[in-house]
């Protein structure tokens, strides 16, 4: 059996990706994009731990579920921010919406 | 520890408020439907009459009452105790006055579904307020930002607005993807998602000898909280979605989902990581103290000096709301204590800071609408002359300030003093001198406003800003708690808070 360790490390991986994701696009989807991916590596992680520490409880299924649908709804709600960005501005690139700072 | 059985009828006594909040978001969802645009004000007054009057409810199923005793409901899910219900009051109340004090704003107020969004953004503070399980309090915590990411965007044609929007949703969905990788090793380490039974799963042996895993999962979440509550050093966004979001959603965020998020911190760190749990020779309990001792010290400081240099208003309550932030964090950290009289003094104080924070925020920036509604403007200079143009008005926004700033007779000062007291009451004397030191440079910039107000001239001044119906509601309601909780009021609503905060302790 793959001990625990591995799906872990899978995960933590995953994380780290999708956070240099996060901290070096410069497009908006790509951003968001590495977000999924956080939420992704923390499902894993869920999961795993689910099936190894406690798998009578279900809560760690649970918990993945819910990561699941609060992750569609932040991206429904992202996309369509990002849109309106669009809209206004044809460019989704962050450096450039810029009107705000001190 | 909690009703173990099931009873429905107490359980669902126990979420009252979230079923009303419920019910009013569908009747304000049919209601902007069904009736004309014309009509409009007819939809914001039902929501802001609802929020109100559901703002009861935590009152009328008051923890320890036989119908609904404290304790956990729905499987630990929820935690039924005065703390939640003092921190229902609060952001329901929050929500009633952003609602009619949004009436009147173009492209904001005369959208039906803006009240709706308030509605479950508010749904999802007041879950946030009482959750008891990891579950829980991540997915109160979405339904708190997602509809906020929505609001800050809500003018879709302004630039300015949008820009905010994506701002918050980007640095939003961030913070809590990283604060949800926290609570996902949390779990892992006990396999319980109880908030009340993981502390009892961390002192078992299995952690012994290395507190290093408990630390990274603990530092996670607390950037996901600091976020929320915009603490240096995760308060980039504030000045950016503060100015840039339509001002009524300015002014929801700013003490809405702080306050909840308050509350939950609070309960987070004293049930999870308390005083007895040692792991190796590393007190955790110590650790998120000097945390949060760090953070208000910062939060203080730069949100006090950067305030200085601000030259629109919403900007200048933006860092003044970090600066906030960074005082309510120095009740916080007088959770160090060993003494339960002097936790709960911690508690209650961050709970009186907040509650008259609430008020206070919600009068300055009521004022700040009707200015730029009727003016166009955000800049504090043009406040110039405002004392003669509209006197209530700039008496309302002095109460406002001079409470932001801590003078007596406003509900500031108590506020101040309490969170500084219960420092020093837990040896934390150099915390508080901080705090005094900081309310002193916030004094400043608090006045120069005042001064634009009373003394700068305009040529503007036979010109006085249009007040309507709710918005002197607003401000008359606002003020007046402002004064009361300065006056009379503070020190029996600071006993109570201290009676109920012992609740928090099991």
């Amino acid at each position: 059996m793959v001990p625990l360790w591995m799906y872990l490390a899978v995960a933590a991986g995953l994380f780290c990706i999708g956070a240099y994701g996060v901290l070096s696009r410069r497009n908006a989807v790509a951003v968001l994009m590495g977000v999924e991916l956080m939420l992704n590596a923390v499902n894993i992680n869920l999961i795993a731990f689910w099936r190894y520490v406690s798998p009578l409880n279900m809560a760690g299924q649970a918990f993945t579920a819910f990561v699941f649908v609060v992750a569609a709804a932040e991206a429904a709600v992202g996309l369509a921010i990002i849109i309106s960005v669009y809209r206004n501005r044809r460019s989704v690139i962050v450096e450039d919406v810029d009107l705000l700072k001190w | 520890m909690g009703a173990t059985e099931f009873d429905l009828a107490t359980s669902l006594l126990a979420i009252l408020p979230e079923i009303a909040l419920t019910v009013l978001a569908i009747l304000v969802l049919g209601l902007d439907l069904y009736l004309p645009k014309s009509q409009v004000r007819t939809v914001a007054y039902v929501a802001g009459v609802g929020l109100g009057l559901i703002a009861a409810l935590p009152l009328i199923v008051w923890p320890g009452s036989p119908a609904t005793p404290e304790g956990l409901y729905w499987g630990g899910m929820i935690r039924h105790d005065v703390l939640s219900q003092i921190f229902k009051v609060m952001v329901l109340l929050a929500a009633a006055i952003t609602c009619l004090m949004s009436v009147d704003v173009k492209g904001v107020g005369h959208r039906g579904e803006f009240y709706l969004i308030v509605i479950v953004s508010t749904l999802g503070m007041t879950l946030l307020a009482s959750s008891a399980d990891l579950i829980m309090a991540f997915l109160a915590l979405e339904t708190t930002s997602i509809p906020l990411y929505l609001l800050a965007a809500f003018k879709r044609s302004d630039q300015k607005s949008v820009e905010s929007g994506v701002k918050y949703f980007l640095f939003g969905a961030f913070a809590s993807a990283i604060m949800l990788y926290g609570l996902s090793l949390l779990y892992g380490f006990t396999g319980q998602t109880n908030l009340y039974l993981i502390a009892a799963q961390l002192t078992s042996e299995a952690f012994a000898n290395n507190p290093i895993p408990v630390l990274a999962a603990l530092v996670m979440i607390i950037v996901g909280f600091g976020f929320k509550i915009s603490a240096v050093p995760f308060h980039f966004w504030t000045p950016d979605v503060y100015e840039g979001a339509p001002t009524p959603v300015t002014a929801f965020l700013s003490v809405a989902s702080k306050a909840a998020s308050f509350a939950l911190l609070v309960r987070f760190l004293v049930a999870v990581f308390p005083l007895s749990l040692v792991i190796g020779d590393a007190s955790i309990h110590n650790f998120w103290v000097q945390l949060m001792a760090a953070s208000a010290v910062v939060s203080m400081t730069l949100g006090n000096v950067v305030a200085l240099a601000q030259r629109n208003i919403k900007r200048l309550l933006a860092y003044s709301s970090i600066a906030q932030a960074g005082y309510t964090l120095i009740g916080v950290a007088a959770l160090q204590s060993a003494s339960d009289v002097v936790q709960a003094q911690a508690v209650a104080s961050v709970g009186f800071y907040m509650f008259m924070y609430v008020f206070t925020n919600l009068l300055s920036f009521a004022v700040v609408i009707l200015f730029s509604e009727a003016t166009g403007s955000e800049t504090i200079a043009d406040l110039a002359g405002l004392s003669r143009r509209s006197p209530w008005l700039a008496l309302m926004m002095t109460i406002g300030l001079l409470s932001l700033a801590g003078v007596p007779p406003t509900a500031g000062f108590f506020g101040k003093f309490f969170v500084f007291n219960a420092a020093v009451q837990a040896d934390l004397t150099w915390l508080a001198v901080v705090g005094v030191l900081n309310a002193i440079i916030g004094l400043y910039y608090y006045l120069v406003v005042v001064k634009v107000m009373y003394v700068d001239r305009s040529e503007d001044e036979d010109k006085p800003i249009p007040v309507s119906r709710p918005y002197a509601w607003v401000l008359a309601i606002t003020s007046i708690v402002v004064i009361v909780l300065g006056t009379i009021g503070a020190q029996t609503v600071f006993d109570w808070a201290v009676r109920s905060a012992g609740s928090l302790f099991l």
